[in-house]
């Protein structure tokens, strides 16, 4: 540890963001000095994907000061980032498959060779110094593999690679372990380690604590748009920091459910797919959250898919409330009372340049074989009155904040969006409803009501699945917890006798007796300890 | 740089069936297989290719040029023009002013399609009408017949280097250099990256209003040349020349393995592509297949390829499960 | 989704100006007659049009729908060539236009294919079919009344001398009536729009997106049908190149008339009014002896501009010529 304190490489001071009524961010100062680690915690909606996207020259910023250096930096493209050596390496790698490693290593700045005015890119140097950048990060393939053949891992690692061929000065590491086994993990602190020992500044975007405390140095807590606490890790507390970053008591977020789980209205049984996921058997019941864990890359959204006829491939029985169901388009699924509120909201979920109303109506609308169009629409004829009635009901109870219900979608928080896109099928009145990721990018504000909705939908009869990889969400709302693996179901815990050391476990495939790895804490409370297994 | 299995195999599939047809239609009728018909084939080819590298630029970034065709008659015509107003021009200066004007037009595609952030389909199409339209207006409606083509226009492609018609030399020096450009130039390979990845082009820093200008600029100074070419060989020049051809440089591409969606393609399978369509035209004939099937043949081939291309290029779904288990060994029972 | 906006009255006003600068200028151009005439030629073009509107909001594109045309009037005079009926005739060229429009439908939904690329090919494909089966021939005689729906009148239907409205323009604004209404005031039109903005949406929240498509790939087949049974009745005559190029005007009618080319937006008024607007103009032009050729030059520039403007406009931050809601 320095006894002196070093200069940093980049300083954020007083940074605002708004994108139309959102203020995005209201004020982040944040110094990132050589050599250390710096973890950047807050919850979902937080701020975090804005301030990186600002550093990476995507977003513009409308107010503050970025110095690199003590110089004052403007970030007007991807370019300027590049060239003051700031390098982001995301959770959704951002590659060109159809070049190899190596090109993507080098893309831009290919080494050249032969006469001034002719010259050509030297592929056998580039293709020298690129394997040995990735040998440098373990990475275990050859340069010159066309990207497409590479696991998510392993993209992963040629971002790094690129970043260190760079001369990167700060390196931002937006949830890079979100969809890696425990071993993968493992490799990645040493990465880390070793881009501390060559002096690069590090930003480390994680919701996990045990990586908080395993390879950061110091933190900084974003909450609803501004930095609210920094200091060093080694002085930190868990609980300290959750306080930080919910701004409120574990209590305050999560509503009490109280349902009572009661008979069986969905049983899937064999629901298999080729590639993606297999045998996932499993009961829903009237009144139950059913949660799904796992990383990110398990086969969640896509086994859930499946369900809703996404999936044309996928196999299996399902029983909707003693019925053998049928499903090979949507129309089916939502025929026999299923809801599926998709993880990407603004391409799977909502439309955008459609109005909150319109929107609103789309699946009501979408067919006449679930029967409901009726109510939405005077038979085949549109009817603004019907649909302006429902919107107008739904904006009241679920508090959607916008100017009317004609605003385009686009006009809308996060957070509202979600709203909308709920809303939208709750107007089909579901028996089943699915939620993959609700509260992905959405403010604390709205998290909190989109929690009460769930536990209102349950009150009222309904059965919900909730697909997330947020663990406290999961813990805190489900009644059952199934975790899946590499497209397998692994285990399934019972509310009260989860541990959240051993779900996480079960996500991370140690298996059977292993010991879970030191320092496994999670926000949530801790559950009694005992954990129940499948039988095989 | 490593090609993926599918790719090369694409490519050997092709010269296979090229070879089965040269094969199967030289059985019937042995002429075929001269020396002096392959000449003839590639002569015709020649232009195609010379179109080809130039479409590829563009298809490679996701778009299309629908004007190249337009653009060769226009460039050829006021070539021919100015070869029959000005019977000094030198050889030079004309190939100048193919180069120039071909590559002007495909600029002004290129900077309305980035400037203001234009479907380069609906782009390609308006400029093939208006540049056909010029054709009638800088010509008054006349065609320039054989006896006006300045002989330097008519001999450039006839004149022979090495016992090849040049028409095959500048072919062959087309594709060396659409190889140089992407193989081994910077700006080339961005054209590929771009392609497949746009939003992730921009972040990495390439120029994208750059390239997309280049990829256009190119592909007009190619059809300029082969408008120059054109008019030299067939020895007239009218304002309906060559139309409806850019669904035949498509169509070569397509075949060739050039994918519509931008990304991904390479030289040799778009020459292939090329030889392939050459082969078919230079056979129909031969075996006595009415000329009037050329277009209806080019249209099926253009949909079976695209139609190939699509199922090479799909993903059966991400591959979640770990390879090598058998499915059903795990998972419970209700 | 609106019906009526800022782009259709700036249209309303053009086309206002086009009337007004060709009637002082051109002797007889405002007669009731030159009007009756001008509004053939758009007729026909109208209707691949409405076609072509639905599909472009849908986020496809057909440009092989002028090549549907020429088979469709081929299919009618082979028919008659064989002894067939009228009514025969006129299924033969139905069946025509829903089979090409169907094979585009299908390779577009089922093979997942662009349709720009797959309508390119059909394209090549049916016209290179029409002149294979015709080289350069041209099939003629056909009877009477076909010439009567493409030349005559309402008047000469009904048996009123008065009545000079032309049955192109009855077909063509019953037509858009018809379509207007399907895709402005039923749910099916919603989902169209829907598709158009976001497919993968659309398919989430139940719709059958497959479906909708190919059902509007038949449906332009079957205004091809019809536009070339009007179109063949007026020429008298069916060639190969019938209606070459009518794509490329289809498109353009359909852009300046205010769809994106990109999808989930337009109206069929606007659609209506540009066809009446480009073909008031190129019924003036050709008063004024301009070349075909010309006229398709202008029309080219004319769909730059279409295209253009807006964006211009939207940069230069004037005038919110999109400011729409949903």
């Amino acid at each position: 540890m320095p006894s002196e304190p070093v200069q940093p490489v980049l300083s954020l001071r007083g940074l605002h963001k708004r994108f139309g009524p959102t203020h995005a961010l209201r004020g982040v100062n944040l110094d990132l000095v050589p050599g250390e680690v710096l973890a950047l915690i807050g919850e979902n909606g937080a701020g975090k994907s804005t301030l990186v996207k600002i550093l990476t020259g995507v977003y513009p910023l409308d107010e503050g000061e970025i110095r690199l250096r003590g110089k004052v930096l403007r970030l007007a493209r991807a370019h300027d980032a590049h060239a003051a050596g700031i390098v982001a390496v995301h959770q959704e790698t951002v590659m060109f498959e159809e070049l190899s490693a190596a090109e993507n290593i080098f893309i831009g700045r290919q080494p050249m060779r032969g006469w001034p005015g002719l010259k050509v890119i030297d592929w056998a140097t580039m293709n020298r110094d690129a394997q040995r950048v990735l040998d440098q990060v373990g990475a275990g393939f050859a340069a010159t593999t066309p990207v497409r053949e590479l696991s998510l891992a392993q993209r992963h690692l040629i971002e790094i690679a690129r970043a260190l061929s760079q001369q990167a000065k700060v390196v931002i590491l937006d949830e890079p372990t979100a969809a890696l086994s425990q071993a993968e993990i493992r490799d990645f602190y040493g990465i880390v380690r070793g881009l501390k020992a060559q002096g690069v500044a590090v930003l480390f975007i994680t919701h996990k604590f045990d990586e908080l405390f395993a390879v950061c140095d110091r933190y900084v807590v974003l909450r609803d748009g501004a930095s609210v606490g920094t200091g060093l890790m080694a002085e930190a507390d868990e609980s300290g920091l959750v306080r930080l970053m919910a701004g409120r008591a574990i209590d305050q977020i999560y509503p009490a459910v109280r349902s009572v789980p009661g008979e069986v209205v969905l049983k899937v049984r064999g629901l298999s797919h080729p590639t993606e996921f297999d045998s996932l058997n499993f009961d829903l019941r009237r009144g139950e959250i059913l949660g799904f864990y796992g990383l990110v890359g398990a086969g969640r959204s896509e086994a859930m898919l499946a369900l809703m006829g996404l999936n044309p491939q996928a196999r299996g029985d399902v029983t909707v409330e003693g019925r053998r169901i049928d499903v090979r388009e949507p129309a089916d699924a939502i025929a026999a009372g299923l809801a599926y509120v998709p993880e990407e909201r603004q391409r799977q979920g909502g439309v955008l340049s459609f109005s909150v109303r319109h929107n609103m109506s789309l699946a009501a609308l979408a067919g006449p074989r679930h029967g409901l169009h009726g109510k939405m629409s005077r038979g085949p004829w549109l009817s603004a009155l019907r649909e302006s009635e429902f919107a107008q009901r739904m904006i009241e109870r679920l508090s959607i904040k916008t100017a009317s219900h004609d605003t385009p979608l686009s006009g809308l928080s996060g957070g509202n969006q979600q709203k909308v896109v709920i809303a939208k099928w709750l107007g089909l009145n579901p028996r089943i409803v699915i939620l993959d990721e609700p509260t992905k990018g959405i403010d604390v504000g709205a998290k909190q009501a989109v929690y009460q909705l769930i536990a209102e939908m349950v009150e009222q009869g309904l059965a919900v699945i909730l697909v997330s990889s947020e663990l406290p969400e999961v813990m805190n709302l489900a009644h059952r917890v199934i975790v899946m693996r590499r497209g397998r179901q692994v285990h399934e815990f019972a509310q009260g006798a989860a541990d959240a050391e051993a779900v996480v476990a079960a996500a991370s495939g140690l298996g059977e007796g292993a010991i879970a790895p030191a320092g496994s804490r999670t926000v949530s409370p801790a559950f009694s300890a005992c954990q129940t297994e499948l039988a095989a | 740089m490593t090609l993926a299995p599918t790719r090369v195999r694409r490519e050997w599939i092709l010269t296979a069936i090229i070879a089965v047809i040269v094969l199967g239609v030289g059985a019937r009728t042995p002429v075929f297989l001269t020396w002096r018909n392959a000449l003839d084939t590639g002569n015709d080819s020649a232009i195609l290719a010379i179109l080809v590298m130039g479409q590829m630029a563009v298809l490679l970034t996701r778009g299309v040029d629908l004007s190249a065709a337009s653009n060769l008659a226009l460039t050829g015509m006021l070539c021919a023009l100015a070869g029959k107003a000005w019977p000094g021009i030198s050889l030079p200066l004309l190939l100048v002013l193919a180069c120039g004007v071909g590559a002007l037009l495909g600029a002004l595609n290129g900077w309305l399609i980035t400037r203001f952030a234009l479907p380069s389909i609906v782009v390609t199409l308006g400029t093939m009408s208006v540049y056909r339209g010029a054709i009638f207006v800088s010509s008054r409606g006349a065609w320039v017949s054989d006896q006006d083509i300045h002989p330097l226009i008519k001999g450039l492609p006839r004149d022979t280097l090495l016992g090849l018609p040049m028409l095959l030399w500048f072919a062959a020096g087309v594709v060396a250099l659409a190889v140089w450009l992407l193989r081994w130039r910077r700006e080339g390979r961005e054209l590929y990256a771009y392609g497949g990845n746009p939003s992730a082009a921009l972040y990495a820093g390439i120029p994208v209003r750059r390239r997309l200008m280049l990829a256009y600029t190119v592909s007009g100074l190619l059809a300029g040349l082969a408008g120059l070419l054109w008019v030299g060989r067939y020895s007239i020049a009218f304002t309906e020349l060559a139309s409806g051809y850019e669904l035949t440089v498509i169509a070569a591409c397509v075949i060739g393995g050039v994918s519509i969606g931008g990304g991904v393609g390479t030289v040799a399978g778009a020459v292939l592509g090329v030889v392939f369509i050459g082969v078919i035209n230079a056979a129909l004939p031969v075996i006595q297949v009415s000329p009037f099937w050329q277009q209806a043949i080019a249209g099926f081939v253009i949909l079976v390829s695209v139609a190939l291309n699509a199922r090479s290029q799909r993903q059966a779904g991400r591959q979640i499960l770990e390879r090598g288990h058998a499915p059903g060994t795990q998972g419970a029972a209700a | 989704m609106k019906a009526l906006d800022t782009w259709e009255r700036v249209l309303i006003a053009l086309i206002a100006l086009v009337y007004l600068a060709f009637g002082l200028g051109i002797d007889g151009f405002l007669s009731p007659f030159a009007l009756a005439d001008s509004t053939t030629n758009m007729s026909e073009k109208a209707l691949i049009a409405l076609a072509m509107a639905l599909l472009v909001i849908a986020g496809e594109i057909d440009l092989s729908i002028a090549a549907t045309m020429a088979l469709c009037s081929l299919a009618m005079g082979f028919a008659m060539k064989a002894g067939a009926s009228l009514p025969l005739m006129l299924l033969a060229a139905l069946v025509t236009g829903v089979a090409c429009g169907a094979l585009n439908g299908w390779l577009v939904t089922r093979w997942r294919l662009p349709s720009i690329v797959v309508t390119i090919g059909t394209l090549s494909l049916y016209r290179g079919l029409a002149q294979v089966a015709l080289g350069d021939q041209a099939i003629t005689g056909y009877p009477e009344r076909l010439s009567t729906w493409g030349n005559g009148t309402l008047g000469d239907l009904l048996g009123q001398p008065g009545l000079i409205v032309p049955i192109e323009f009855v077909v063509m604004a019953v037509m858009a009536l018809g379509v207007g209404l399907f895709l402005h005031r039923t749910v099916h039109g919603r989902r169209i729009y829907a598709i158009g903005a976001n497919a993968t949406a659309s398919q989430f929240s139940g719709i059958a997106v497959n479906r909708y498509r190919w059902g509007l790939f038949i449906f332009a087949g079957v205004m091809a049908a019809l536009a070339a049974v009007l179109l063949t009745g007026r020429i008298g005559s069916t060639r190969p190149n019938l209606a070459m190029g009518w794509e490329l005007e289809a498109v353009t009618i359909v852009i300046l008339g205010g769809v994106a080319i990109e999808g989930g937006r337009g109206s069929i008024v606007g659609t209506v009014l540009a066809a009446v607007l480009l073909g008031s103009f190129t019924f003036a032009l050709g008063m004024l002896n301009v070349s075909g050729i010309v006229m398709s030059m202008i029309i080219g520039a004319l769909l730059i501009i279409a295209m253009v403007l807006p964006r211009w406009l939207k940069f230069g931050g004037l005038l919110r010529w999109r400011a729409r809601g949903a």
